[in-house]
């Protein structure tokens, strides 16, 4: 038997129902294809720049840079269309979704950012939309329920588990299962079942190319740290893909602490986890001694997760990046500071990233220079937020 | 020979097919699981499916996600699932197959899951998100503990993967009469005829289950016709709600449709 697919060291693998598996070898053949041909790149490419707004800016922070005692400049997936990094993903694999022949998208949505990302690129592909969501989400993220909607998504809450991303995920797994001949599963994060660590990270590898050439561009030299949020962590494997061949470039990936990890009701899945088996790959989750999947806990609705994206998994036990995690207070300050010294309303889950610089800048000694991803914008927190910040 | 290899054989050998009961363990005690597993027992069942409890079971329907958080939420443990099928076979000697998801296993431990399963009197393992690339550790732990690992087939493998799960089977292989959750409607009966004759040539000899779908006595009598084992999940799981009384007629049903095939396989 010839070895499994798909792993990062010890992480990832295949592990779903048989019905899927050839649908994932599909979708595997299909990409390897896609990837080489340069008509589907050169159409990609068209309409990261053109639709998307792709490259992103370099965004240089010196009031903040003040604050923190370094200089810190923001790589801005704020700016992207739909407002996060997610859309460079979700543009990619419908195209990916159109050269296959599938009819119908489906795919989980925690912020709703991802939600709103394939919902945009479905109306512009006038493929068929679905988006499951947990029911909780479905109200802390209002805005974004409304946003899909207005595209022409079909929104279905979950009312399963703890009623947040895990759960949209579960349901669409059922979906999946249903209707795969016809289907593509659109997945959001770095994480599931070969290949979707690999193709979102592909894809949202451009973040970190991007961002690589312009540091070197400003300032003629490399980066000393790059930040960014974890939950499923397309994000963060976005830019640190960028960077994994330099050395001299620490990464650090910060987790949702939540209210602590020493409550229990966190999302760290990386800090606090153990290895187990979670929506199709082998990687850290939160669980208990029986294997049963813990209910996670962050303000911020897509780091409310307990799983994590294989690669992360390798990453972190071979020390290419070093996780922190910045509880939902911590992440409260970092979205307060970068409001008021920046002029940038970010996204409750990049907010993690910029309420631990401190504590990066701590580590790597004042006077370096660090780039920030900036993930997302805050709009579609006002509602939490407003209640929050008097 | 494990119980379901020697359930199934014997069935086979009466120009019968083997009634596979399915029922998630502590669902929603442990104690209403023993006395149901008895009832369905001695109403007919060959085979019983015990359901591992999963907090986050993605191929299962809306009948059995609820089955496994009810009985998440009566306490029910992996220690304690084991205690039960000790339990059952001091008062039994009818086929166990667990049925589960991986990562409970693969938390526990696989040697071990294993090695307690099998000390318990478990007959054999089901993991319904373990295709064969992966299970690998777990078929190497069931060996050494005397368990069948049973695959699962779908209308959507390929001949490779066909013949990948046959090639790591033991037991029987179980196929899925439907791309789709547990407890779905079933399919168009010769769609499925279709496809188990297909697997049927490339099974070795390895008796083959169909289920996911089949919910009526006429249901089971249909896929009776083509298949050695008849594997019915929702439906008992909702029958059984309502008492072991119940659950034993339905059973009895089910057993009736078995047991007449209406079409006698040679040998």
């Amino acid at each position: 038997m010839s070895a499994p697919a798909g792993y990062f060291g010890q992480y990832g693998g295949r592990f779903v129902a048989e019905t899927l598996v050839p649908g994932l070898e599909a979708l595997e053949r299909a990409w390897a294809e896609a990837k080489g041909d340069p008509a589907f790149a050169a159409e990609l490419d068209a309409l990261l720049f053109s639709y998307a707004g792709r490259p992103t800016p370099l965004t240089a922070a010196p009031r903040l840079s003040d604050e923190v005692g370094a200089t810190v400049l923001f790589k801005r997936e704020d700016l992207c269309h739909t407002g996060a990094h997610k859309i460079t993903n979700a543009l990619g694999q419908a195209l990916l979704a159109r050269r296959m022949g599938k009819t119908r998208i489906i795919a989980e949505t925690g912020a709703g950012q991802h939600g709103v990302a394939t919902a945009t690129a479905s109306a512009l592909f006038g493929i068929a939309c679905e988006i499951y969501m947990g029911a909780l989400d479905t109200v802390r993220q209002a805005p974004n329920v409304e946003r899909m909607r207005m595209l022409g998504a079909k929104v279905h809450p979950v009312e399963s588990g703890s009623r947040t991303l895990k759960d949209a995920m579960n349901e669409a797994l059922r979906d999946w299962v249903t209707n795969v001949r016809t289907t593509h599963y659109l997945v959001g994060s770095a994480a599931g079942p070969h290949p979707y660590p690999s193709l979102v990270a592909d894809l949202v590898s451009v973040i970190g190319r991007e961002a690589r050439a312009q540091f070197l561009g400003l300032l003629g030299r490399l980066p000393d740290a790059v930040v960014a949020c974890v939950g499923g962590g397309s994000n963060a494997i976005g830019v640190f893909r960028g960077f994994l061949g330099d050395p001299g470039v620490a990464l650090f990936g910060v987790e949702a602490a939540g209210e602590g990890i020493g409550s229990g009701r966190h999302s760290a899945t990386l800090t606090a986890g153990r290895v187990g088996v979670l929506h199709g790959a082998k990687s850290y989750v939160l669980a208990d001694g029986d294997g049963q999947i813990l209910e996670a806990h962050s303000i911020a609705a897509g780091l409310d997760y307990p799983g994590v994206g294989p690669e992360h998994a390798a990453l972190k036990d071979s020390g290419r990046t070093t996780v922190l995690s910045a509880t939902d207070e911590e992440a409260i300050e970092g979205f307060r500071l970068l409001a008021r010294t920046e002029g940038i309303l970010c996204a409750l889950e990049t907010a993690h990233a910029v309420g631990k610089l401190r504590e990066v800048v701590g580590r790597l000694g004042a006077g370096r220079l660090v780039i920030v991803n900036l993930s997302g914008r805050g709009d579609k927190d006002m509602g939490t937020l407003s209640r929050i910040i008097p | 020979m494990t119980r379901i290899g020697r359930a199934l054989a014997e069935r086979r050998a009466n120009g019968e097919r083997a009634l596979v009961i399915y029922l998630t363990a502590g669902d929603p005690s442990l104690e209403t699981s023993r006395t149901l597993v008895l009832a369905a027992v001695r109403a007919g069942a060959d085979i019983i499916e015990l359901g591992v409890p999963f907090s986050d079971p993605s191929a299962d329907g809306p009948v059995l996600q609820a089955a496994s958080q009810r009985a998440l939420e009566g306490g029910t443990t992996i220690a304690r699932v084991f205690g039960l099928v000790r339990e059952l076979r001091a008062e039994t000697d009818v086929a166990i197959l667990l049925f589960g998801y991986y990562n409970p296993i693969f938390v526990h431990g696989e040697d071990a899951f294993a090695r307690e399963a099998a000390g318990a009197g478990a007959d054999g393992l089901l993991v319904v998100d373990l295709p064969p690339e992966e299970a690998g550790p777990l078929r190497a732990a069931c060996d050494s503990s005397g368990l069948d690992l049973v695959p699962l087939l779908a209308p959507t493998s390929t001949d490779a993967r066909i013949d990948r799960a046959v090639s790591i089977a033991s037991g029987f292989v179980y196929f899925v009469s439907i791309t789709g959750v547990t407890g779905a409607a079933l399919a168009d009966l010769g769609g499925i005829e279709a496809a188990v004759a297909h697997l049927r040539a490339r099974a070795g000899g390895l008796p083959i289950a169909v289920g996911f779908g089949i919910a009526t006595p006429e249901d089971a009598a249909r896929i009776a016709r083509i298949a050695d084992a008849v594997v019915v999940g929702s439906a008992a799981v909702r029958t059984a709600a309502s008492g072991p009384e119940a659950l034993a007629a339905y059973v009895a049903s089910l057993a009736q449709a078995c047991r007449n095939p209406g079409w006698r396989r040679g040998g």
